[in-house]
């Protein structure tokens, strides 16, 4: 019954399974994308104090919402690579580290846009913004720490020490609306109880959800190879899938 | 497509860039990662031939 997750292991087993899953992956982010931004665009309703500025919701959440969730995963994968020594969590949380601090840049730059017309300011150092930022410098660290070292386990063991701390900010980053007086509104769709808005507005912005969560997918399976194949470069299955 | 559309009800300059930064990101990560992908297949094609050089002169 485990035999499943125990190859989740084995370098060999994961290379192939991320080459399969790559297209299917593009392929129904591509769908949920194009219909999150048709709906999103040009068809949900107008927000009645917001105006056509609540459309940049539905690349606003789903980049922050993947700037938390990427963290997660690399965390938990540098945690499983300490604790039990198993290289493809490192591999996994190298691959993550590029991808989860473009969404959190992402998050950052949209939000900012967002803010500007209803704050009326870009930037201010309120919570959410701040543990937003702190997020993207850990973003940074973790990449920098892992290249900083000439020995790559050792790189690695510290990106992962670095990583699996660093994942304390994830809650203060989403509870940080609830803890503390915030410009930033509170949670709408990931919270307690149903989403405070209406269906018209929310199917896109669950279609943009899928299709960000799919595409990090995509793209992790697509890096993942990438690390694979040059952590593993003088094994046996590397010069195999090489000649094939 | 209508003007409306377009200006975004007064928020174009705010709305459309926001899109089209969140466009940059996921190009850049399609982008990059195939480039890792390629980079990783060659440098691991390289490796292969050096070692069947190697094991050709012995």
């Amino acid at each position: 019954m485990w035999t499943w997750f125990y190859k989740l292991a084995s370098p060999p087993h994961v290379f192939r399974v991320a080459a399969a899953f790559v297209p299917w992956l593009l392929g129904v982010a591509a769908l949920a994308l194009g219909y999150g931004l048709i709906d999103g665009l040009a068809i949900a309703p107008l927000d009645y104090q917001q105006g056509d500025a609540f459309r940049m919701i539905y690349v606003h959440v789903p980049s922050a919402i993947l700037s938390l969730t990427v963290y997660t995963v690399m965390a938990a994968a540098s945690a499983v690579a300490l604790i039990w020594r198993i290289k493809v969590g490192h591999a996994v949380a190298a691959a993550s580290a590029p991808i989860g601090a473009s969404f959190t840049l992402a998050a950052l730059v949209t939000g900012s846009l967002w803010g500007r017309p209803m704050w009326g300011t870009y930037w201010a150092w309120d919570p959410r913004l701040t543990s937003e930022l702190i997020l993207l410098f850990l973003y940074v660290g973790v990449m920098s720490l892992r290249s900083a070292f000439e020995d790559p386990a050792r790189g690695d063991r510290a990106a992962a020490l670095l990583a699996v701390v660093g994942v304390v900010n994830v809650p203060i980053v989403h509870f940080s609306v609830v803890w503390w007086n915030s410009l930033h509104q509170g949670a709408t769709v990931v919270r307690l109880g149903a989403p405070k808005m209406p269906g018209s507005m929310l199917w896109p912005l669950l279609a943009m959800w899928l299709g960000f969560m799919l595409f990090y997918g995509a793209v992790l399976c697509m890096r993942l190879q990438g690390e694979l194949l040059n952590r593993e470069r003088q094994a046996l299955w590397v010069r195999e899938a090489i000649k094939s | 497509m209508s003007s409306g559309f377009w200006s975004m009800g007064g928020y174009a300059r705010y709305v459309w860039p926001c899109f089209g930064f969140a466009g940059v990101v996921l190009g850049w990560n399609l982008w990059s990662a195939r480039r890792v992908v390629a980079a990783a297949r060659l440098r691991a094609r390289r490796a292969l031939e050096m070692a069947l050089a190697e094991d050709a002169s012995r």
